[in-house]
């Protein structure tokens, strides 16, 4: 297999008319990382594919795979494999003709072609399903045919374009690490799109969270999940509690918030914003659910909330409670089940604590919508 | 629908819709085995084939064909290909100009292929002097002009049927193959091409038919290349013979052969799928011990494989059977039947100029004969034919049709027409 190779955006803008789809991004990809592209729908992560692959000439900017510039070159003379979102095997063709499509290209005999689809049918677990037609496999069979189809080509970049997003939870699941596996034992560099939070979670080295055009955050998953660069980062990567208000003081990374509903709150300042932040800013505290705790009644305090429990549910793993929070939202609670017994709190004033390291504050901005 | 009023009157009506569309392919298709030198079902005289032959003896009509299959085989790549190109064009076209690009491509259809056919012939005419080339150069050769007028609008047919079969075809595959390093050119002929492949075949023979049977822009553009409807029209001019129902009864049979096995080869194609999807191997289905499995259900099948008894059963019989005896038997009969008659009307005319001398009288021009006792089957029917003059015992032109035969007037408008 051919080694990865690291993919540069340099300042990369796409427009289609009026309408700007990518606003200057700039990543850097390393080398045989798994990168994954994470953000809601519609937001530009397939555009971006299509300007590594070649589909689309970048408006204003450069697409540097490793280290050479692609303008003005097709796709049928880039390094990349792209796995199209609705995978685009071709229908009429057999499995081992669709997965040595790209040797054939090349002028390669029957008898090569055959032996190279066996052998990538072992890898991806489906011997002797070679002469079956795309339409008599499953979904989860066809997701791993265009997976072989991609690296007969031997490219030194995949794309693969919410190659799960068809799949019922299982799969998915299973395809997860099945994808991870393939990625480390090929070597080569993956960059992986999907608006499923988990997905990117489990499965990249490298993140970047995108948001209508713009590219909010780079990180790896522990960064982006605790260390969250905007509001729309926090809100959208994994469930978050949200306080708005004021700074009302700055102590180097920490700051003090005087929030609408909850009163003054301290809270860590994201690494992102430090130094940015000022007293009289907008901004907003986020607190993950399972990061909250119940405290006793009325306790006060800069790390205490008090709000009224609006409802309760039971989720098997955790037991939680929705209290009446900020701008409509509701603050989620998540207590882990460990065999203690609950009581109905629904109606009653709670207090909850948190750990002033475990709250974020970053500049008031747009949140995730549910 | 359980009334039985509207059932019985649905079926009547099944039956008369059935009868008014194929009934003339019937009678015409009967006349084709009818010895009769006029194409006519009734009354029977001899099976004979030699309408068949007389129609492989015709010079005119087999070159005729030539030319059709000629002009049709230019017209399916031309038309095909212009078609196939308008249908991508179509595809890849700014939506804003699509309706308008559409109307332009689709016109050729609305126009009269009369006015087609002179635009063409006045057209390339104008070009061919421009370039300043003889009346003998390729651009006002009959061929050429033909196929060129006739894709004018054959062509659009066959984009609609590429264009509805375009519209399925999912991009991302072209884009696919690309990423996965084919040219363009190489993306059309492994992933367009053989997904259009279906539709092609279909614009080919809607294409080829159309081509077949035009006669209203060929017959400005054929010059030295008449078609076989050229040549029909041209025959038909100076009356029919059997030998053209022959020819109609091949194109029947043949349009029928081709159905039934287009029909039954989808409904193989379906079993086998089906029998993939059950986990069966191909074999196992289409083996021979299996075989008549396959025609349960089949209906197209069963009836192909019955036609295709019957026609051999035919070609057989008509390699064996020689009509000449019933031939000769018939002509005796009418030659008796004629003498006899000429011998009546002798006796009428001794009678009536008797009549004439003792009465002296005007109203005694009644020529009419006296009805001919119908003894004979075929006695009043023949006496049509003989007004066509292709009969050498023909009696005098003044003999009187008797039309006591239910079927005898029938053909009498048709008979003015005459023989050859
Ligand atoms: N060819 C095009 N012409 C005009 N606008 C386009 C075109 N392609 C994409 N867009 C717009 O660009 C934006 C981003 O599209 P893109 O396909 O990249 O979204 P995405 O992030 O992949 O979404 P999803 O998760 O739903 O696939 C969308 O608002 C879309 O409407
Ligand atoms: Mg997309």
């Amino acid at each position: 297999m051919s080694a990865g190779v690291g993919v540069d955006l340099e300042n990369l803008w796409i427009r289609f008319g009026d309408f700007v789809a990518v606003r200057d991004a700039n990543v850097h990809i390393k080398g045989g990382d798994f990168f994954s592209f994470l953000g809601p729908s519609g937001c530009g992560k397939t555009t971006i594919l299509r300007a590594v692959s070649g589909f689309l000439e970048p408006s204003e900017g450069n697409v540097l795979i490793g280290g050479n510039n692609m303008k003005g070159i097709g796709p049928n003379k880039r390094p990349t494999a792209l796995i199209f979102q609705n995978l685009a095997l071709f229908p009429l063709m057999k499995v081992w003709e669709n997965i040595t499509f790209s040797m054939e290209i090349k002028g390669a005999s029957a008898k090569e072609r055959r032996k190279r689809a066996d052998e990538l049918l072992d890898m991806i677990a489906l011997p002797g399903q070679g002469d079956k037609l795309p339409s008599e496999l499953s979904g989860g069979q066809r997701q791993r045919v265009a997976i072989a189809r991609a690296l007969c080509a031997e490219p030194h970049v995949l794309l693969l374009d919410e190659p799960l997003s068809a799949l019922d939870l299982k799969l998915r699941q299973h395809m997860r690490t099945e994808l991870r596996e393939i990625q480390q034992r090929v070597g080569i560099t993956f960059i992986y799109i999907t608006h499923d939070q988990g997905e990117a979670l489990t499965m990249s080295d490298d993140i970047a969270v995108m948001r209508a055009g713009v590219i909010d955050q780079i990180g790896d998953g522990k960064t982006i999940y605790n260390d969250p660069a905007t509001a729309f980062a926090a809100s959208f990567v994994g469930e978050n509690n949200v306080f708005r208000g004021k700074v009302l003081e700055v102590n180097g990374n920490e700051a003090l918030i005087r929030t609408n509903r909850s009163g003054d709150l301290r809270s860590r300042i994201s690494t992102a914003n430090i130094g940015k932040m000022k007293v009289g800013d907008d901004a907003m505290m986020f607190i993950r659910p399972e990061a909250l705790d119940l405290a006793p009644t009325g306790t006060k305090g800069e790390n205490f909330v008090t709000a009224q429990v609006t409802h309760e549910e039971f989720e098997g793993n955790s037991f939680n409670i929705f209290m009446e929070g900020d701008g409509g939202k509701e603050i989620k609670v998540a207590i882990p089940n460990v065999g203690q017994s609950f009581d109905d709190h629904t109606g009653q004033a709670m207090t909850l604590e948190y750990e002033v390291d475990n709250a974020v504050v970053v500049p008031a901005g747009e949140l995730a919508a549910e | 629908m359980n009334n039985p009023v509207i059932r019985i009157s649905i079926w009547v009506y099944l039956a008369i819709f059935f009868a008014y569309l194929l009934g003339p392919l019937v009678i015409m298709s009967i006349t084709a085995f009818n010895s009769p030198s006029f194409p006519r079902a009734t009354p029977w005289e001899c099976l004979t084939f030699e309408w068949f032959s007389a129609l492989f003896r015709d010079e005119r009509i087999l070159n005729g064909i030539k030319n059709s299959i000629l002009v049709g085989i230019g017209t399916i790549i031309l038309s095909v290909s212009m078609g196939l190109a308008g249908a991508l064009m179509l595809t890849q076209i700014w939506p804003k100009l699509r309706a308008t690009y559409y109307t332009v491509i689709i016109a050729p259809i609305l126009i009269p292929g009369v006015v087609l056919g002179i635009s063409t012939l006045v057209f390339w005419d104008r070009i061919n002097r421009m370039l300043g080339l003889g009346a003998d150069s390729v651009l006002s050769n009959g061929l050429f002009l033909t196929i060129i007028g006739q894709s004018t609008f054959i062509a659009s047919y066959c984009m609609l049927v590429l264009v509805a079969r375009l519209q399925r075809y999912d991009l991302a595959l072209t884009e696919a193959a690309l990423d996965l390093g084919a040219t363009h050119a190489q993306a059309f002929r492994k992933i367009l091409l053989p997904f259009m492949r279906p539709a092609i075949a279909s614009a080919a023979v809607l294409a080829f038919l159309a081509s077949f049977e035009n006669y209203n822009t060929t017959t400005f553009t054929f010059g030295e290349y008449p078609t076989l409807t050229i040549e029909l029209a041209q025959k038909v001019r100076y009356g029919i013979t059997p030998a053209i129902s022959a020819l109609a009864f091949m194109i029947v049979v043949l349009t029928v052969f081709a159905a039934l096995f287009n029909e039954a080869n989808i409904k193989r194609k379906e079993v086998l799928a089906k029998a993939r999807r059950d986990g069966a191997t191909v074999g196992e289905v289409s083996g021979g011990v299996k075989l008549p499995g396959f025609f349960t259900g089949n209906a197209a099948a069963v009836a192909l494989v019955v036609f295709a008894i019957a026609t051999i059963a035919v070609v057989g019989t008509a390699t064996v059977y020689n009509p000449k005896q019933c031939i000769a038997n018939v002509q005796e009969q009418k030659r008796l039947e004629t003498e006899r008659r000429i011998q009546e009307l002798r006796e009428q005319r001794k009678r009536d100029a008797e009549a004439k001398a003792a009465k002296d009288a005007a109203e005694g021009a009644t020529t009419t004969a006296p009805r001919p006792s119908n003894d004979s089957g075929f006695g009043g029917v023949f006496a049509p034919g003989t007004l066509q003059g292709d009969d050498e015992t023909a009696p005098p032109e003044d003999q009187e049709p008797s039309d006591n035969s239910g079927f005898g007037g029938v053909f009498d408008p048709t008979n003015i027409g005459g023989g050859d």
